[in-house]
């Protein structure tokens, strides 16, 4: 009999790493899944933001598959997962994250990579009790189900606390170097780890998805409020995490740069975006999304200078480029920082 | 055995991996692949992406403020 191949969905955090390293270990071929929703917390807000270049800007889940000695595929979901996001049948977590129809998804998306590349079992890192939403006992079955998988689903890390899966009846893993993790310690997986002796290992205190972020969650809403619709692209949640959010006014956001590389990364969109930068002294780039009228792009023009060097001087010109590239000079008084409305920041 | 550009400039980790592993999907080992990226993070990710995949990586360099490797796509 050929040897058993199991697809791994991996983060890039430690669970799903304890899950394909103990699968691994059982003689198993593992290959990673990987899959990219436009809202990971990615190595590019670190590359975007210039006094977090010290970092490494190493992406997780190819790091993780390095160290495991497997390959991974990152399949760009972007358009699909809309659905999973302004639909999600079993509504949202905390703030904006569609946990239990995200993991549905995902494995789905996993289970038709596997058909297609004749492998026979899918794992995943859960662990029964660890997130309130996706991974707790009642719910871990309704991802079994409803993503198709059902017992071609197995979960390394708590398999034992569950009902025995194909790749188990079949004799393909053992079941009892299987593993009954649960609830919220990660006291377990560090005891694993340090077994495996895995270390580095990265753990994102909030996950690894925006979505379960307040303030991401908050501009995303506001996006859709202001746009009187539920919807979005690329570029939408990209600029999200990025810079100093302020609506001043009912009809248009200001987007505005915090530091250098924030401006360069935002340089890319001045061709979508009406854009202001102060020209009598420097300061950042600031784009403008919405449409504001006259006396609005005045008062847009004052916030941009506050944001500037010339914030203590009298007058200051900021130039203002309409989406056509046509260019003109405003001259006004920055705005007193009292003048900034706690509520205008998102 | 031939030669192959991917423009993956403005777009941010992982698109250029990803693009960059649709795009070797469909060339021949031995064809050589050049990316051009703006992204900083790609040149660690795409490397590793390659290491992992079995791809050789023949260069990395920047040109201009723009990342530019070239790759020699592996046997399977």
């Amino acid at each position: 009999m050929s040897k058993r191949k199991a697809v791994s969905l991996i983060s890039g955090g430690l669970d799903s790493m304890l899950a394909t390293k103990t699968i691994l270990e059982q003689g198993i071929h593992v290959e990673g899944i990987n899959f990219f929703t436009g809202f990971c917390v990615e190595g590019h807000t670190h590359a975007i933001r210039k006094r977090d270049q010290k970092k490494p800007k190493r992406n997780n889940a190819l790091w993780v598959a390095e160290q495991l000695g497997i390959k991974l595929h990152i399949i760009d979901v972007v358009e699909e997962y809309k659905s999973v996001l302004l639909n999600p049948r079993h509504g949202y977590g905390a703030n904006m994250n569609p946990c239990l129809d995200c993991k549905g998804f995902m494995v789905r998306k996993a289970l038709e990579w596997m058909e297609e590349n004749g492998f026979d079992f899918i794992i995943t890192g859960e662990v029964i009790g660890q997130r309130p939403m996706s991974q707790r006992r009642d719910t871990l079955p309704v991802i079994a189900r409803e993503s198709g998988a059902n017992d071609r689903l197995l979960r390394p890390l708590c398999a034992k606390l569950l009902p025995p899966t194909l790749p188990e009846r079949e004799g393909w893993v053992d079941r009892e170097r299987l593993h009954d993790f649960s609830g919220r310690s990660r006291k377990p997986q560090m005891r694993l780890a340090a077994r495996f002796g895995l270390k580095d290992y990265a753990q994102p205190a909030g996950g690894c998805c925006f979505l379960t972020d307040k303030s991401y969650s908050d501009r995303l809403v506001d996006l859709w409020q202001a746009r009187d619709r539920r919807d979005y692209e690329l570029d939408d949640i990209m600029l999200l995490k990025v810079g100093r959010h302020l609506r001043p006014r009912p009809g248009f956001k200001m987007i505005i740069g915090r530091e250098q590389g924030e401006n360069k990364f935002m340089e890319g969109y001045r061709r979508q975006f009406m854009h202001m930068h102060t020209t009598s002294c420097p300061g950042p780039l600031v784009l403008i999304d919405g449409r504001p009228d006259e006396q609005e792009l005045e008062l847009a023009a004052r916030i941009t200078a506050r944001f500037s060097q010339g914030r203590d001087q009298a007058r200051v010109r900021v130039a203002v480029t309409d989406r056509n590239g046509v260019s003109r000079e405003l001259e006004v008084a920055p705005l007193p920082p009292q003048d900034i409305a706690p509520e205008w920041h998102i | 055995m031939s030669e192959h550009r991917l423009d993956a400039r403005r777009l941010l980790c992982p698109m250029p991996v990803i693009r960059t592993q649709d795009r070797i999907k469909d060339l021949a080992p031995g064809d050589i692949l050049e990316v051009i990226c703006t992204d900083p993070g790609a040149s660690n990710d795409i490397p590793a992406w390659c290491r992992i995949n079995g791809h050789s990586l023949l260069s990395c360099h920047e040109r201009d403020g723009e990342i530019v490797l070239r790759i020699e796509v592996g046997g399977d």
